[in-house]
C-alpha cells in the first residue's frame, strides 16, 4: 500500500525535554552526589512540543518544500524523516532509501586524501560501495579536481573543498532526498547547480524534500509544499497556497509577540518597546528604529543590540548588529536608543524588524517587532519597465559611466 | 517494492538493535575503521613502530620492577615474555573500551547530521584495536621462537580469548560512548579506573605472587581469568581452573548486553543532546 508513496506520515509528534540539559548536572559525578543527597526526588523537567500530530503523503516524483518561521518545526521534521532523531509519537514509513544533504561535506576528514573522503563521504551519505566505484569518475570529473585526488583535504582551497563535497552529494542514488537550506550557501554558480541536480531528481521519478525560507527557491523548485506553523501542520498543497498561507500568520504572530513572556530568549533583559519611526519610507529613505531595553543589575557585564530586516516572506535582508560599529550597553541601566539604517534601498512591499538582545546567548528575541512599508516608487531618475527592475531582491545606488564621451 | 522500505516509530522502553539497520550499515563501519587505520598509521611519524614499542616498553618496566626489584619469580617463563603477553591481552581490553568510550563524541558532527546506526561508531574502534594486537602478537610470537618457547594445542584457543577480550572491554566502551554524551567527565574517570585496574589485575606479575589473603579479589575478576587463559594458550603456563573458563564468556556476554542496553536507552537523545 505504501510502496505507491514515497513517504507516508501519521501522527508524527515531537517532544523534546528542557531544563534537564541547560539546568541539570553534566557531569556523572554531580549525577552521583545529588543522588546521594536526594535520593528520593526526580529531576525537574518539563515538555517543548517541537512537532505536533503531522500526517502527509508524499508520492513519488515530487519535489516537496517545507516552509515556515523559524521554530516551526522545519528542521525537526527533516531530522525526524532522515532518522537522525526519533518521533516521540506515530510513525513514518519510507519508500525507499533516504539520502540526506543537511551540510556539505558531512563527514570529510581534513588529514584524508580527496579520494579516501569521496569513499567515506560517499558511504555516510547512502551509497553502497557498487555505487560509489561506478560513480566515482563522475564525481572526480564533476568537482574538477582530479589532480588533487592523492591529497590530503586540508591543502585544498575552499573552493576546491566545497566542489569536491557537492560532487559527491550530487551523485546520491538514493530514492529519496531530503535536503536543508544550508545547501544553498556557496556562490551563485554552486547554488545553480544543486537546484538543477534537485529538479532533475524529481523528474527522474524520484521524491525531493527542501527545507526553506527562501520563497523564490521554493516557487521555483518544488511541485507542492507543506506550511508548518508552531509544530501543527497547518497546510499542504499547492505551492502559492501554502506560501500564501505562511504569509498570512506574519500578522498575528507579530501581534503575540508583543507580549515578552511569549518571546524567545532567556529572559534576563527585555526590550520594553521597539517603535520604527516611519510606517511607510521611500525605497532610499533611512529606515530608524527606536528601542528601549529594561535594567536589569543581576546581568553580568555589558549587552549588544542587533536588529535584522527582513521581507514579507521571511528572509534576512540586512543584520545590524552594535558590535560592528562597537557599541556595547549596560544592563544596569534601562537603554534608550535608536538605529539608523542608511544606504539600504528597499524594494517596495511590506518589511519588518526583527530585534536581539545579546550576550554570549540570546537574552531576548523580539521577532517582527516593527514593520514599515516600501512605497511603490522607484529611486532613480529614469524609468522602465517591470522588465528593468523585476530581478534582485533590493535596489541599489549605482551609476554608468562612458569612457572618452 | 510492495514493502515500505524503513518504518519509523518511537523507539520503545527496551530497545534492542535494530540487526538489519546494523547489517546494512556495515560499509559505514568498514570506512570508518578504514578512516581510523589510516590516521593512525600515516599520522604517527614511526607509525607501524610504535604499535610494536608501546607494550614492549611497558613489559621491560614491568620486568625491571617486579620481576628485578620486587625479585617475582614468572616460573619458567622469562619475566619479561611473561610481562608481555599479560600487556598484550590488557592493551586489547582496554584499548577496546577507552577508544570505543570516546568515538561517539569524537564523531559528534556527524551523529548530528546524517544518520546511520549509532553503534557503528564504537564498534567502528574495534578494528583498529584488534589491528594494533595482531602487530604486538606478531612480535611476540617471533620473540618466543628466539627464545625457545614452544607453543602447544592450546594456541588454538587464542582466537577465542582475543574475541571475548574484545566483547568484554567493547561492552564497557559501548556504554561508556553513550554515557560520554551526557557527562563528559567520564573521559576523565575512565583513565583513572583503567589505571586501577591494571594494577589490581595480575598483568605485570603472576598471580601466584598474590597474598592469600586478598586472593579473593583477584579470583573474581573476570580481567584475571582472561590473562590467565591468554597465558596458559601463548606461553604454555599452567591452566586455569574450568570453572573460569566457563565463567568468561558468560562475564563478557553479560557485559556487552549490559552495554547495549546503556547505549540503546541513551541512543534516542543523541542527536538532540549532542
Amino acid at each position: 500500500m505504501t510502496a505507491d508513496l514515497a513517504i507516508s506520515a501519521r501522527g508524527v509528534g515531537k517532544d523534546f525535554v528542557i531544563g534537564g540539559r541547560r539546568d541539570g548536572p553534566t557531569r556523572i559525578t554531580e549525577v552521583l552526589a545529588q543522588r546521594l543527597r536526594h535520593p528520593l526526588t526526580a529531576a525537574n523537567t518539563s515538555t517543548f512540543t517541537a512537532l505536533d500530530d503531522v500526517s502527509f503523503d508524499i508520492p513519488w516524483g515530487e519535489a516537496v518544500g517545507i516552509v515556515g518561521r523559524n521554530g516551526a518545526g522545519k528542521s525537526t521534521l527533516l531530522k525526524l524523516l532522515t532518522r537522525i532523531s526519533p518521533p516521540t509519537r506515530g510513525e513514518i514509513r519510507l519508500g525507499g532509501r533516504m539520502g540526506s544533504l543537511l551540510e556539505v561535506g558531512t563527514g570529510f576528514h581534513p588529514e584524508l586524501t580527496g579520494r579516501e573522503n569521496i569513499h567515506l563521504n560517499g558511504t555516510l551519505l547512502g551509497m553502497t560501495r557498487k555505487e560509489i566505484a561506478r560513480r566515482f569518475d563522475d564525481i572526480v570529473a564533476f568537482s574538477g579536481v582530479e589532480r588533487f585526488l592523492e591529497t590530503p583535504v586540508k591543502r585544498y582551497s575552499s573552493g576546491m573543498y566545497v566542489r569536491l563535497a557537492f560532487a559527491v552529494a550530487a551523485h546520491l542514488e538514493t530514492e529519496i532526498l531530503a535536503i536543508d537550506e544550508v545547501l544553498a550557501v556557496g556562490d551563485a554558480e554552486f547554488q545553480r547547480k544543486s537546484l538543477d541536480k534537485m529538479q532533475q531528481v524529481a523528474r527522474e521519478g524520484r521524491a525531493v524534500l527542501f527545507v526553506s525560507h527562501q520563497v523564490q527557491t521554493v516557487r521555483h523548485l518544488c511541485t507542492s509544499a507543506i506550511f508548518l506553523d508552531r509544530g501543527k501542520l497547518q497546510f499542504q498543497g499547492d505551492v502559492e497556497s501554502a506560501l500564501s498561507a505562511y504569509r498570512g500568520t506574519f500578522d498575528s504572530f507579530s501581534a503575540a509577540q508583543t507580549d515578552p513572556s511569549r518571546r524567545g530568549g532567556s529572559g534576563q533583559l527585555r526590550f520594553e518597546s521597539v517603535t520604527v519611526e516611519s510606517e511607510t519610507v521611500e525605497p532610499a529613505d533611512d529606515k530608524v528604529v527606536s528601542f528601549v531595553v529594561g535594567d536589569n543589575p543581576d546581568v553580568p557585564g555589558r549587552y549588544y543590540v542587533s536588529c535584522h530586516v527582513t521581507d514579507d516572506n521571511g528572509m534576512v535582508i540586512a543584520q545590524c548588529d552594535s558590535r560592528l560599529t562597537q557599541d556595547w550597553f549596560d544592563p544596569r541601566a534601562r537603554q534608550e536608543g535608536q538605529l539608523t539604517i542608511r544606504g539600504l534601498w528597499l524594494k517596495p512591499g511590506r518589511y519588518a524588524v526583527d530585534m536581539f538582545v545579546c550576550q554570549s546567548g540570546v537574552l531576548d528575541s523580539y521577532e517582527a517587532a516593527g514593520r514599515f512599508e516600501v512605497l511603490p516608487h522607484l529611486p532613480y531618475p529614469g524609468l522602465a519597465d517591470a522588465d528593468g527592475t523585476s530581478q534582485g531582491v533590493i535596489y541599489t545606488d549605482f551609476e554608468y559611466e562612458r569612457a572618452g564621451a | 517494492m510492495t514493502e515500505p522500505h524503513a518504518v519509523i516509530r518511537p523507539p520503545g522502553r527496551l530497545n534492542m538493535p535494530n540487526w538489519a539497520d546494523l547489517w546494512r550499515a556495515r560499509e559505514v563501519l568498514l570506512r570508518f575503521a578504514q578512516r581510523d587505520l589510516i590516521l593512525r598509521y600515516r599520522q604517527t611519524a614511526v607509525g607501524v613502530a610504535w604499535v610494536v614499542i608501546q607494550p614492549l616498553v611497558a613489559a621491560g618496566i614491568f620486568a625491571i620492577v617486579f620481576g628485578r626489584v620486587a625479585n617475582i619469580s614468572s616460573g619458567t617463563v622469562p619475566y619479561f615474555i611473561f610481562s608481555l603477553a599479560g600487556m598484550l591481552v590488557w592493551g586489547l581490553f582496554s584499548g577496546a573500551a577507552t577508544r570505543a568510550s570516546g568515538s561517539l563524541v569524537a564523531n559528534q558532527a556527524l551523529v548530528s547530521k546524517v544518520f546511520f546506526p549509532r553503534l557503528v561508531v564504537p564498534l567502528s574502534t574495534l578494528v583498529s584495536v584488534t589491528v594494533d594486537f595482531a602487530v604486538g602478537l606478531v612480535t611476540a610470537l617471533v620473540l618466543l621462537v628466539v627464545v625457545g618457547i614452544g607453543v602447544g594445542l592450546p594456541l588454538l584457543l587464542l582466537p577465542v580469548w582475543t574475541v571475548l577480550a574484545l566483547v568484554l572491554g567493547g561492552g564497557f566502551g559501548i556504554a561508556a560512548s553513550a554515557l560520554m554524551v551526557k557527562y563528559r567527565d567520564i573521559a576523565y574517570l575512565l583513565p583513572w579506573l583503567f589505571q586501577v585496574l591494571l594494577y589490581a589485575s595480575p598483568v605485570g606479575y603472576p598471580l601466584s605472587a598474590v597474598p592469600a589473603s586478598v586472593r579473593p579479589f583477584f579470583d573474581v575478576n573476570p580481567v584475571t581469568w582472561l590473562l590467565e587463559a591468554f597465558r596458559w594458550s601463548l606461553l604454555g603456563t599452567p591452566a586455569p581452573p574450568v570453572w573460569q573458563l566457563v565463567s568468561l564468556p558468560v562475564a563478557a556476554l553479560v557485559v556487552l548486553a549490559g552495554g547495549l542496553v546503556v547505549f540503546q536507552r541513551l541512543e534516542r537523545e543523541f542527536a538532540d543532546v549532542i
